[in-house]
């Protein structure tokens, strides 16, 4: 058999020139971290949709495009540039400039006490970086980095740790209360070549913390990027931690993320994913509830049009006792727009009690639009409580016909009920600046889809790519 | 001028005809009843006059203020004043209740060409209203009907009347279901709203909610046809005799 490489001889040099920089500098269970993953990227391969975790989604066409690391630099970005992505009640943003941290960029002033934040490759001394705020105490990373995200199941997951070159590191301390959000800016900014980062993050939220984090990707420019993220977030007991993903990057990015949560003893995490923007999307979330009387909310939101193609694949572990988890997403396709929602359910066999709750709504605008669905439970435990439910529709007559009534006309009155079922998921949202900021971020994405004006270049430039996910393999 | 003119009006809803050729002029300042058996097309007529578009008029014209009604989408009919409150009113997850009539009075406003109203604008106004029908203040930025009891639905209903302020005002059978308590306070509310100016379109089952709206006119509907036509006594007749009466009168068998 050929190994995968052979065929993806670019993610080979791209690992070459990353070992090289963190040669002499690196830690030497770093570097093992990578050659591990590297060669389970290496035998693996990219998925196809043989896989059971990839039935829904082709990616034939991503391996076969010649991404490359961009090269160093701000992309001669100013913060004038990114003004327009900054949201107001952040505690701090870090901006980092295709997947290397922008210090110019970033807003790191007044750090609310508790809080650490640093550039990962910086803490990790890996060549890239160069700069840290003052008190980065970047010990401990390495009882966390890695330890939680599987690169022998998950060879996305693999690829980001051979290839990481930066990312945020996030410490926030014992008891601390941090109650503005910190904003992760990343940005994908046109070098005029395929450009393709692997953001790493590590945050750890020490017990009874209370903390929200924002991981954001956008793009400036139409260039066909390519993210492929994996955030850490070990949860510390009784920690209570929100984490917001949103994809807002132009239509003919690729973005992978994973979030793997690791969750102590009495943790309440809510995962909360927005996905507006992106050509091809792969949004995975994956906690495990490690400590008994651990809850999880995992609340999204999908909006495609367009050739869009938006796949979310929960998983979600119970491996102790009286713990609770519920997902909610909803989904809103429309134009050739297509949707994935799997949610997988593991309860192993010490997770008594657990009550697990998962509900995916669709509404689908259009005869083209087309979302899978597809819940997947394990249980082994025998007393627990394991709910599941889907739905596909349209806008209901009846409601539409309600509005219409009253004054408003029917674009008006459609875009109010694409909204009401958007902010099914916003009222999930428990921090009132993150709220805010995904509330704007929505409306303005919902009034393009009733005004069917999803920019037509972006939707061009979408189309070139994403026309072969379904047609290549 | 007439408000309200219909002439030989048919309609029909998946292929079945079920208004047959209705008459019926109104003017300003008055109020018309509707009284009629289940099924008779009350609710049909109802819904052609607010312009919904599952029910397709095949024959017949409708004037409201001189101006060809069936020519308008529902949001026309609405911002020229048409309102109808629903039999069923219908449930809408995830919009408050202030939000969506601000929403609809604002889209009023701004097809007459006027300033949209701010919530410092609205916010007295609604809550005077909700003061008249008896409605709790904390409904209002709960979801549009949802979790309503029958009671505080039909009182929504006429909660948005009272703030939309139309011409027209057809009420489907809002008295149903209400207990006597609620359909004073939904009748109260009707009885502040009526003007010289304003024409009420009240269909009902029952002679009942008479007894608390003074009716100028009492028209039967029987089989998609106005069988008769009366005054307020007329309601009375057929509240003894039953519609058989009306029906056999109008030599339509039953
Ligand atoms: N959407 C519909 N589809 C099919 N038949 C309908 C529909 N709406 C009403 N009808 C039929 O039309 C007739 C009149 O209904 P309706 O106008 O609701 O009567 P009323 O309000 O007087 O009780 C009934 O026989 C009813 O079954
Ligand atoms: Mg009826």
């Amino acid at each position: 058999m050929v190994k995968a490489t052979e065929r993806l001889g670019n993610y080979l040099t791209a690992y070459g020139e990353v070992l090289a920089q963190g040669e002499k500098r690196e830690p030497v269970w770093l570097r093992q971290l990578r050659e591990d993953a590297w060669s389970r990227f290496d035998a693996k391969g990219f998925p196809t949709t043989h896989d059971e975790d990839w039935r829904f989604t082709n990616i034939a066409a991503l391996a076969r495009m010649p991404f490359r690391r961009a090269p160093q630099g701000n992309a001669g970005l100013t913060a004038k540039d990114l003004e327009r992505f900054r949201f107001a009640g952040a505690a701090c943003q870090m901006v980092f400039v295709n997947g290397r941290f922008a210090p110019t960029l970033s807003e790191l002033g007044n750090l609310p006490k508790g809080l650490e934040v640093c550039p990962l490759a910086r803490a990790l001394d890996c060549g890239a970086g160069g700069w840290a705020p003052e008190g980065c105490a970047p010990e401990g990373i390495e009882q966390h980095l890695g330890r939680y995200a599987d690169v022998r199941r998950d060879v996305f997951a693999a690829l980001n740790t051979a290839l990481w070159e930066d990312g945020a590191y996030l410490r926030f301390r014992r008891g601390a209360i941090i109650e503005q959000p910190v904003h992760l800016l990343y940005v994908s900014a046109g070098a005029g070549s395929e450009i393709m980062t692997h953001p790493r993050n590590l945050v750890v939220a020490e017990e009874a913390s209370q903390v929200a984090v924002v991981e954001d990707y956008v793009s400036i420019g139409d260039e066909a990027a390519f993210s492929n993220a994996v955030t850490e977030l070990a949860a510390g007991q009784n920690a209570v931690v929100s984490h917001y993903l949103i994809e807002r990057e132009n239509f003919a990015a690729t973005n992978v993320s994973t979030l793997r949560v690791e969750q102590a003893r009495g943790t309440n995490i809510a995962s909360h994913s927005i996905l507006l923007g992106g050509g091809l999307v792969r949004n995975n979330v994956h906690p495990v509830l490690a400590g008994e009387g651990a809850e999880c909310l995992i609340n999204g939101l999908f909006v495609g049009a367009g050739r869009q193609h938006l796949d979310n694949y929960m998983m979600v572990e119970h491996a102790q006792p009286q713990g609770g988890s519920r997902q909610f997403y909803n989904g809103i396709l429309t134009d050739s727009a297509r949707g994935v929602f799997h949610g997988r359910i593991i309860v192993h066999k010490d997770a008594q009690k657990t009550d697990a709750k998962q509900t995916n709504r669709n509404l689908l605008l259009s005869d083209n639009a087309r979302i899978d669905t597809k819940p997947q439970l394990e249980i082994h435990a025998d007393d627990v409580k394991c709910t599941h439910g889907a739905t596909i529709g349209q806008i209901e007559e009846e409601q539409l016909f309600y509005l219409r009534a009253r004054g408003l006309d029917e674009k008006s009155a459609r875009n109010l009920l694409l909204y009401a079922f958007a902010a099914e998921c916003l009222d999930r949202m428990k921090e009132p600046a993150a709220r805010e900021f995904a509330e704007n971020l929505i409306r303005a994405r919902l009034a393009d889809l009733s005004r069917g004006a999803v920019a037509a270049t972006a939707i061009e430039a979408a189309e070139e790519n994403v026309q072969s996910w379904e047609e290549v393999g | 001028m007439a408000l309200l003119e219909i002439e030989d009006l048919h309609a029909s809803v998946d292929g079945h005809e079920i208004l047959k050729g209705v008459n019926l002029t109104m003017n300003a300042g008055e109020v018309h009843s509707i009284m009629g058996p289940n099924g008779s097309g009350k609710s049909t007529l109802a819904q052609v006059l607010a312009r919904r578009e599952t029910y397709e008029v095949t024959r017949g014209k409708v004037l409201f203020d001189g101006k060809d009604l069936l020519e308008m989408k529902p949001e026309d009919a609405a911002c020229q004043g048409v309102f109808m409150a629903f039999q069923y009113p219908v449930e809408i997850p995830g919009i408050g209740n202030a939000y969506f009539l601000r929403s609809a009075m604002n889209a009023v406003r701004k097809y007459h060409g006027q300033d949209e109203l701010d919530a410092m604008d609205f916010l007295p106004l609604y809550k005077e209203r909700l003061k008249l029908l008896e409605m709790d203040e904390k409904l209002m930025n709960r979801s549009v009907n949802e979790g309503f009891s029958g009671g505080e639905k039909k009182r929504n209903e006429i909660l948005q009347l009272a703030m939309l302020e139309p011409k027209l005002a057809i009420l489907d059978e809002t008295d149903s279901g209400l207990d006597i308590d609620a359909l004073r306070i939904v009748a109260q509310g009707v009885n502040a709203m009526r003007s010289p100016e304003r024409g009420f379109l009240v269909i009902t089952h029952y002679q009942r909610l008479l007894d608390y709206i003074t009716t100028d006119f009492v028209h039967v509907l029987v089989d998609g046809k106005i069988a008769r036509s009366g005054g307020p006594e007329l309601a009375l007749e057929l509240e003894e005799k039953g519609y058989g009466w009306a029906e056999t009168e109008a030599g339509i068998s039953a």
